[in-house]
């Protein structure tokens, strides 16, 4: 539906956005996720042609949004980050206005602005000048804007920010309605709303995609791995060589607090933790030495988000001999 | 184009902007009537005209300062930038609507001479060519105001530079006559217009290469035509402030001359404070 290929934005001498590719596919509810200044917003501007790329292209439903503007923009629906809403109009006057530009009129006109009230439910405040609306409902017929011409894609940008809590819920489940009918890619650097909501994540830091897939596989695909942490009576040397015989292990540290009783903990990308903890224990049943404790550590979303977006992200430019020393001297 | 335009306008009269600007200029035009064909009994209508382009200073501002400026302030460009129609169907929209609220005023402006015709001679080709350039000439003057509001997000900065540069304008004929009129004056003035025309394209374009060929392009060829004849440049800047001037060319027709050169004069500057409006905010999406 969306294809982003190479985009790159400068503001000056500041790269905010370097050479983005990635699809997105037909009926899905995508999350853009990443800190503030990561560049969402930017690629969401590029995306629906409110931004110029300094270089590379974004193609929706087959149609340049920058060459073949006025086709692809037809197939968007944008929410920024800031509704972009007359304050001295009507919801129902502003609505009309945003219709008639996305060429729509008369009957057809007046069925879509009823229908787009109705699916945000600002009904009740359709007469009502918008500057006296609350942020929700402000947020409402933000929303109600881009579902007029029913576009194929709805992109919102940060739409639950400011909200309260029951404001930040419905829209969240009218996000979830609109994803039954439309692609929908929204961001927001809230993980929790992400993994609630998207059937894909994108991560975005420092300009960068740092990571694209489903909540259940990054969950699974960690950087850091799963861990696991066990106690035995059993001497370091005699933990060494009974790991040995396991995979999907690595980054293994030992502690001796007191002789014949070691600590452990150690990391793996086996997609299975459970297997993995089954081969442990019975490994040190057959030499007869006991597992006095045993604590798996499943990484969630928010160890994968911190670790793709924290500072250490950012400094992924550093050269590799730096890299292996900072890993040396972490194992020392 | 024609949902912008029936935005703007809708926007428009559910503000007092639209009624503040006719009121303004029916009130000094009718003021002027007052003045010129009742109690001094002259039948020109258009010296009732000539004397309220005058209000053009306020009005022309009050009406345009926000054109551009507001959708800034209050982020709405994200939505004409994101909405399936062009910059130039934006600006041509919000212009249109603009000529409207100019129009209908000027509509009833134009049943005066007519009923003038009633109780005395009035000439009326003068009176209604006077009233035809009397419309392109605002129309000229919101072009510009249009592009002026399209600088900033601020509305009474926007206004503040309108008024500043259209009395400028109306001065210019006057002021003419105390600037220097020697060879190495009107240099110095062309070269600073040089500047000012490079300053503007690095603005507009954000290409300083560009601004710095053209501006040193015409630099070059300034010096290049005052080495081979500085003594045509005898009295350029005033005669330059003169020709600028739009509010000078309007009084040919006052004067009862249908001048079609002021009149491509009028449409020139339209179109090319328009199409500095629709590189205005395209710019801004090429930031």
């Amino acid at each position: 539906m969306i294809k982003v290929q190479h985009l790159t934005k400068y503001y000056g001498d500041f790269l905010a956005v370097d050479d983005l590719s990635f699809d997105i596919q037909e009926g899905h509810v995508y999350g853009f996720l990443g800190p503030n200044g990561a560049g969402k917003t930017t690629t969401m501007n590029m995306m629906t042609g409110c931004l110029s790329a300094s270089a590379g292209s974004v193609t929706v439903g087959g149609y340049d949004i920058f060459e073949d503007a006025h086709e692809a923009k037809r197939l968007i629906g944008y929410l920024p980050e800031q509704p972009p809403l007359y304050m001295n109009e009507t919801p129902a006057e502003y609505l009309r206005f945003v219709g008639e530009a996305k060429g729509l009129r008369g009957e057809e006109l007046t069925r879509q602005i009823n229908q787009v009230i109705e699916q945000v439910r600002i009904g009740e405040v359709r007469g009502r000048r918008i500057a006296a609306l609350s942020k929700g409902y402000k947020q409402r017929v933000g929303i109600a804007q881009a579902l007029l011409g029913s576009p194929k894609v709805i992109i919102l940008d940060e739409p639950t920010v400011g909200l309260d809590p029951i404001q930040i819920i419905e829209i969240r489940d009218l996000i979830k309605e609109l994803g039954r009918e439309h692609t929908v890619i929204f961001s927001s650097h809230i993980l929790s709303e992400v993994q609630a909501i998207c059937d894909q994540i994108l991560i975005i830091a420092h300009g960068h995609l740092a990571a694209f897939d489903t909540p259940d596989r990054l969950e699974q695909s960690l950087l850091s791995g799963n861990e696991i942490h066990f106690t035995a009576e059993a001497g370091a040397d005699e933990v060494r060589e009974l790991l040995a015989g396991l995979e999907h292990i690595s980054d293994l540290r030992l502690e001796e607090p007191e002789a014949g009783r070691v600590s452990a903990s150690l990391k793996t990308d086996s997609r299975d933790l459970y297997d993995l903890s089954r081969s442990l224990f019975f490994a040190f049943a057959e030499r007869g030495r006991p597992l006095l404790e045993l604590n798996l550590k499943k990484a969630s979303l928010e160890d994968i988000f911190l670790e793709l977006t924290g500072p250490a992200a950012g400094a992924s430019d550093a050269p590799e001999e730096h890299q292996e020393q900072e890993e040396e001297e972490k194992q020392a | 184009m024609i949902a912008v335009w029936k935005h703007e306008l809708r926007s428009y009269f559910h503000s007092f902007t639209a009624y503040v600007f006719g009121a303004f200029l029916l009130a000094i035009v009718g003021f002027g009537a007052m003045l010129y064909n009742l109690q001094a009994a002259v039948s020109n209508f258009e010296y009732v005209l000539s004397f309220g382009s005058i209000v053009f200073v306020v009005i022309v501002p009050i009406l345009t300062m926000r054109v551009i400026a507001e959708e800034r302030r209050q982020r709405t460009d994200q939505l004409l930038y994101s909405l399936p129609i062009t910059t130039t169907q934006v600006v041509l929209g919000k212009y249109a609507a603009l000529l409207v609220v100019y129009l209908i005023p000027l509509a009833l402006i134009s049943l005066y001479p007519l009923l003038f015709a009633q109780f005395g001679d009035v000439y009326l080709p003068t009176s209604y060519g006077s009233l035809f350039a009397i419309f392109l000439m605002g129309a000229a003057l919101v072009a510009v105001g249009v592009f002026l509001s399209s600088l900033t997000e601020n509305q009474g900065l926007a206004a503040g530079i309108s008024i500043a540069v259209i009395l400028f304008n109306y001065y210019s004929v006057s002021l003419s006559e105390y600037v220097s009129s020697t060879s190495f004056g009107s240099i110095v003035a062309l070269a600073v217009l040089i500047l000012a025309l490079g300053a503007l394209i690095r603005y507009l374009t954000k290409n300083e290469n560009l601004a710095y060929a053209v501006a040193l392009v015409l630099l070059a060829a300034l010096c290049l035509a005052a080495y081979l004849n500085a003594e045509s440049f005898e009295g350029l800047l005033p005669a330059i402030m003169k020709q600028l001037s739009l509010f000078e060319r309007f009084q040919t027709f006052v004067s009862g001359v249908f001048d079609l050169t002021a009149i491509v004069y009028y449409l020139s500057v339209i179109t090319f404070f328009l199409f500095l409006s629709v590189q205005s905010l395209e710019k801004r999406r090429y930031n």
